[in-house]
This record gives C-alpha cells, structure tokens and sequence, in this order.
C-alpha cells in the first residue's frame, strides 16, 4: 500500500458515538480533507472506542497525540484549518493536549493511564476493526502462529497458569486451571465457547471490546481451542449488540479467507471454526449454564454444578467457557510470557482490567488500569471527579453488586482485599451516586430487575427476589414493617446460601452491603407502628383454612 | 426506521411459506427453536398463537415448549405492537440519570402506560433492562435505534423524527 500520509485522524466509531453523528463526521472530513488538497497527506481511520462516552463525537490526532471531542460537521471545515494548513492544536475542542506529566509514568509502574499500558484495549481506538490487515499489521495472529507451531496444548495452558490470569466475567476464577480441566477430559468433540451475554447492567465493557478489536477475540479462541484440543469455537453474543455482531461476522469472514480460522491453520494439523449465536433478551443466560441451555434451544434455566462445563457441558461434552475480557488477554500473555502479564496489579491478580465508570461523574466512560488501584483515584483521577453533589456510595460489579460507602473508598479493587471484607470484584461497572441517590429506591430499582429476570426454577430466588422488592418498595414508601431489616437480612443470607444458581446468590450482595453500611437510612423507612399479622388457622368442616 | 415494511407485502399465506422454508433448510440443526423464533417474529412482527402453534408443528415440539421459551425471553412478543415501538432502558445507570422521567413524559405525551399501544397503532411503550449503552445514559430505543442522554423536551423533538 502506498501510503504517504504524514498525519492521522482517527475517528472513534462505536456504538456510543454512532448516535452523536460519528459516520457523518468521518465523511465530512474526508470530503473536507480532498477540497482543501490534503487527502495525500492526512488519512482519515475509523476506529473503535477511544473511551469518553460523554463527549459526543471524539477523535485523537496523530503523530500529536492530541484528544478532540464534541466536535460537529459544521466546525470540520474549521478544525482542519486550523490543526493540518495552520499546524495549530484546534483549542476550542481541545480534550486532551498530551497527557499531563503525574500521569505519564513508566514502564512497570503501579498505574497506567488510559492512553499508555493498555492490554485488553490496545488496539481499541488506534486500528480500524473491519481491516483484518491492520490487526495484523499490530502483531496480530502472529501469537497464534507460535502457538501452532512452536508449542504444545500443555505447554500453552502452563503459560496461562503461570500468568495468574482470573477469569473476567465477575468470578475471578483462575483461567489456566479451567483450561486445564477442559484439557484433562478425553471425550471429543470439545467445544470453545466465548460469553459474550454480558446482561449485566452498567456494563458494557465487553461490547467496546467486541467492537474496537474483533480479531482479538477470534485470535484468542483459536489459540484457546488448540490448547484444549476443540475444533468448534461459538460466540454466545446478545440480540441487542448489533454492532459488535456486524464487526465480529465481519472479522470471522475476514479471518476465514486469510485462512487463521477453518482447516490446517497455518499450515498446522489444527482446524478450527468459529460460529455466532445469538441470544434473546435474558439476563440469566450469561450464567454458564443458563447459556449452555440456551445454546440448546431451551429456556435459559441453569444446571447444577457439579458435573462443570469442563465435563459435561454444551450437548454433553467437555466445553470451556471464558468471558470476552479474559480472552482478550490472551494473545499478549502468549507473545510477552507469563512474567511480563505478572509486573502489572498484584500478586493474588495479576493483570489490567476494563472498567466501566458511571453515575454522577464528570467523564463515563471506559477505562483500563492496573488491578489494586483505588475507587478513590478512578473516581478523581480518571473520571473527573463528581459532577455534582458529594460521593455517597458506588456500587461495583453491576446490579448483583456490593455496595460501597465512602469508608472504603481506598480498599485496592482486587478480588482478595474485597473478599477480606465479605465483598466481590464483579464484573467491572462502578455506579458512582452523590446524594440525590436515597438508598432505599435504588435498591427497589435493582431487586425489581431481578424480579425479571429470576428464571423460576428454585422457590428460594423466584419468591425471595420478589420479597426483596416489595420490601425495598415499601421501605421507600415510608411503610416499612417494624421488623423488615431483619427479615430482609434473613431472606438475602437465605438466598445466598441456597439458591439454585449464581444469579440467585448475587441478589443477596446489594441488599447485605446496603444493610451493613445504610442502616440507618434505611431504618427511617421502617414505621415502628406497623406490625405484620401473624397467620391464623382456622378448622372448618375438616379442613384448615389459613389467612 | 423502515424495518417492518416487508410486513404489508406479503400476505400471511407467504409469511408462512417463508417461515416454512427457513426451518426446512435448518432442519438438520439441533437446539433450533430460538434462531426460528427470532425469524418469526422478523417477519410477522410478533408471535401470535397460530404462529408459535406452526412453529411447534414444523419443527414436532410440543406448544407448550415453544410457549416456555417465548414467554422466557424479553425479546419475544405475543401481542401486536405499535409500527413504533418505544423501549425506554430502567437499568441502574439509567435509573440514577432520570430514566423515570423519561416514562412520565412518554405517558404524558402519548397518552399511554408501559405495556400498551396508543389508539392510532403508531406507538408502543414498554420498559427493558440495560441496552449496554450506559454512557449514554438515560437512553431509550425506538425500534432498533438507540437515543442517547435523553431529556424530556429531547423526547418531543425525537418522537416528530417517527411520526
């Protein structure tokens, strides 16, 4: 390709963007650009999320570096004189000029800022997605490569083990040891199959990923498939990411004529063939086992575990499931070594992860920082800060998430720091609320979307989340009874104990955070004056009636 | 904008044949039923009884069955929905940015309640769970399009954009 630009603009296309009018943007300057004589020299490059959410239409310009955001078509005309004829940074829709010096550091360094030390999301907002040859062009398919033909399945599963790599989707189960045990069973065909349900609300991390670097994902599962000895891979998506399965239908099409995906791989004796499947609107069914039903065609209601997946999973057979974040680390955990993925977070977990930032802050967005950094420096430092109001409480890890008061603002977000406290990572979203939030609705908002979507099939969730919400509704209304906080307490310990599923355990983390540390606010929605009835029983003619 | 617009050309008599076609050719496939329902719904708009009843029949699955999956997932819809369907996102982070009010004004200005259609056919409202476009929050769907950071007064200027 002869390419003799000198500067780039990217454009960051992804689902947010699209609606602030990206595509159009992208077209603007590309005509604007050939007007003015510069198509030569500036070349125009579609790429994913470059991470504020907030801040409309957002493009990076390079070899500056610099961030522009909210920009609109009317002021294209203007931005290109002023930033490629003029040479002068465009300060009206300045973001980010570089970035300021406290958060550039070095290498290994505890933190990393949004722009620099990026695993996951390196590639996301710096390649064009729907171009199989600039993901090869970064290293692409080249980790691939070297697993096929320089290493053996155990030999890949001991790197993995050795990174440390926890498993993404909220479980934080380590990665090598699952694969290891999809590996250890010899019943064929095995199956690969990618989670990307993500139902979970607040989090929208693994769609940015799906969107901003397909390939990624495709790399990954090949070389997970190898490792375990599958030859089918799926990629469980959901119905609403529209987006993300166009890109991903591109990108497997893209990688089939290139020959990553399909028979003999690189020349190897591995075939490999990956398909999309796509869900119906069900919260449950990123549960692994809810998914597996779901793939079969049934309704999405879990199994018991054990047998696992690894096992008996999809019709059966020995499956592995991973979520589309732990994937992601794949490829560079392979082409970098197991130490290399170690000198980032903390020794129990190591590693980067994704974080979607929410609620009453200055920038949403999508981030990716070191595991064991602080709610208090995303909060600050990444996000801005609080748009309005003071900080009264985050919750982390989606709706099925603890709730966090200010006190513990600077635990390290790590599994084993939160775990000491009876909390859990989750999977990434971090709601953060100012004041305006009263404890006692949120909690009724989240108890009603599990009302939804609690599958029914154990009396434990079906009747327990409905409880929970009509106690968090009255609660709200003032009309509490005067003992609802304890049997609250005993009904969310009760789920957590026995239900069914995962789903149902979770239901009992928001509602066992918010008594702990909100007791007091929530007990204002108590009347000490109302008793609940007793039932009384009564015989008539044989038979008792209750009421 | 223009999804449905398959629905008036053809008559039942071909929607039937083109959902007969689509499971025949899949008949191998096992675990079927929701890639066939999704196809359904697309080209009926929705699932009523005679529909979800074929469904069964074709692909020798007891009615039941069919009913415990469409009635499992939120996708699937057994009534007729308005030629505009508006879904307005009640996730948490939606919730936390307004997303009540956004119903209110629904309610106000087109006269009807979650869950029902209005006189003229033209809207529908129901509520969903997170659509993942938390940034954009509080965010509403009307048919496959997502609107972002919506406001009350935004919401007047959108619905013009379908009417």
């Amino acid at each position: 390709m002869n390419d003799r630009s000198i500067a780039q603009i990217l454009v960051g296309i992804d689902s947010n963007t699209v609606l602030s009018g990206a595509r159009q943007i992208k077209t603007k300057l590309i005509t604007e650009l050939s007007r003015q004589g510069l198509s030569e020299e500036v070349k125009v490059i579609e790429t994913g999320s470059i991470g504020p959410t907030n801040q409309g239409v957002v493009l990076g310009v390079f070899p500056g570096g610099e961030l522009y955001a909210n920009i609109t078509e009317d002021e294209v005309e203007e931005f290109i004189q002023e930033r490629f004829v003029k040479g002068r940074t465009y300060k009206k829709r300045l973001l980010a000029e570089t970035l300021p010096e406290e958060l550039r550091l070095q290498e290994y360094d505890s933190r990393k800022t949004q722009y620099y030390g990026r695993i996951v999301l390196d590639n996301c907002g710096r390649i064009n997605p729907e171009d199989i040859t600039e993901y090869i062009g970064v290293g692409g398919y080249e980790a691939l490569g070297y697993v096929l033909k320089e290493k053996s399945p155990q030999e890949i599963i001991s790197i993995v083990q050795d990174s440390g790599l926890r498993g993404r989707g909220g479980a934080g189960f380590p990665t090598g040891l699952k694969w290891s045990f999809t590996f250890r069973e010899k019943r064929y065909p095995k199956y690969v199959i990618c989670n990307a349900d993500e139902g979970e609300p607040g989090t929208f991390k693994d769609r940015l990923i799906m969107e901003g670097d397909p390939h990624k994902i495709i790399e990954a599962m090949a070389i997970a498939g190898y490792a375990v000895e599958a030859e089918t891979g799926y990629i469980y998506i959901r119905g609403e990411y529209k987006l993300s399965l166009e890109r991903l239908q591109k990108a497997i099409a893209q990688a089939k004529e290139m020959g990553f995906l399909g028979n003999n791989i690189f020349g190897s004796d591995f075939n490999f063939d990956l398909q999309l499947k796509i869900g119906a609107g069900s919260y449950v069914c990123g549960e692994e086992t809810a998914l597996l039903s779901s793939l079969e065609g049934y309704r999405g209601e879990p199994r018991l575990k054990p047998p696992y997946p690894a096992q008996y999973g999809l019709k059966q057979q020995p499956t592995l499931i991973n979520n589309v974040e732990t994937l992601a680390n794949i490829p560079a955990i392979i082409l970098n070594g197991s130490q290399w993925f170690r000198h980032f977070g903390t020794e129990n977990m190591p590693g980067t992860k994704v974080y979607t930032v929410l609620g009453h802050i200055n920038r949403p967005g999508l981030i990716e920082v070191p595991i064991g950094i602080t709610l208090r420096e995303i909060i600050y430092d990444y996000a801005g800060g609080i748009s309005s109001g003071k900080f009264k409480m985050a919750q982390i890890g989606g709706t099925a998430g603890d709730i966090l008061p200010e006190q513990l603002l600077d635990v390290p977000l790590e599994c084993q720091s939160l775990q000491e406290l009876g909390h859990n990572l989750g999977s990434g979203a971090l709601l953060i609320m100012n004041g305006t939030v009263s404890v006692a609705d949120f909690l009724r908002s989240c108890m009603k979307f599990f009302v939804h979507e609690s599958c029914g099939k154990c009396s434990v969730c079906r009747i327990g989340t409905s409880y929970l919400y009509e106690a968090c509704d009255r609660l709200n209304r003032k009309e509490g009874y005067v003992d609802e906080l304890k049997n609250m307490k005993d009904i969310a310990t009760t789920l957590k104990l026995t239900a069914f599923c995962p789903l149902g355990q979770s239901v009992a983390q928001p509602v066992l955070s918010a008594l702990k540390y909100f007791e007091e606010e929530l007990k204002e929605g108590s009347n000490p004056n109302k008793k609940g009835k007793l039932p009384t029983r009564e015989k008539s003619e044989g038979v008792f009636y209750y009421s | 904008m223009a999804t449905n617009i398959q629905e008036t050309e053809l008559t039942q008599e071909e929607k039937f044949q083109q959902l007969m076609k689509f499971i025949e050719s899949n008949r191998e496939k096992k675990g079927f039923l929701i890639p066939a329902l999704h196809k359904a719904q697309e080209i009926f708009g929705y699932l009523p009884a005679e529909v979800r009843e074929f469904v069964a029949e074709q692909m020798n699955i007891p009615v039941s069955t069919v009913m415990g999956v469409v009635t499992f997932y939120s996708f699937f819809r057994m009534n007729p929905v308005g030629k505009h369907n508006i879904t307005v996102c009640m996730g948490t982070a939606c919730y936390v940015r307004g997303a009540k009010k956004i119903v209110e004004a629904v309610e106000n200005t087109l006269g009807i309640k979650p869950g029902e259609t209005t006189e003229d056919r033209m809207f529908s409202l129901s509520i969903q769970r997170c659509l993942g476009a938390c940034g954009l929050a509080p965010a509403i769907m009307i048919d496959h399009e997502v609107h972002g950071r919506m406001t009350p007064q935004k919401l007047e200027q959108v619905l013009e954009l379908y009417k």
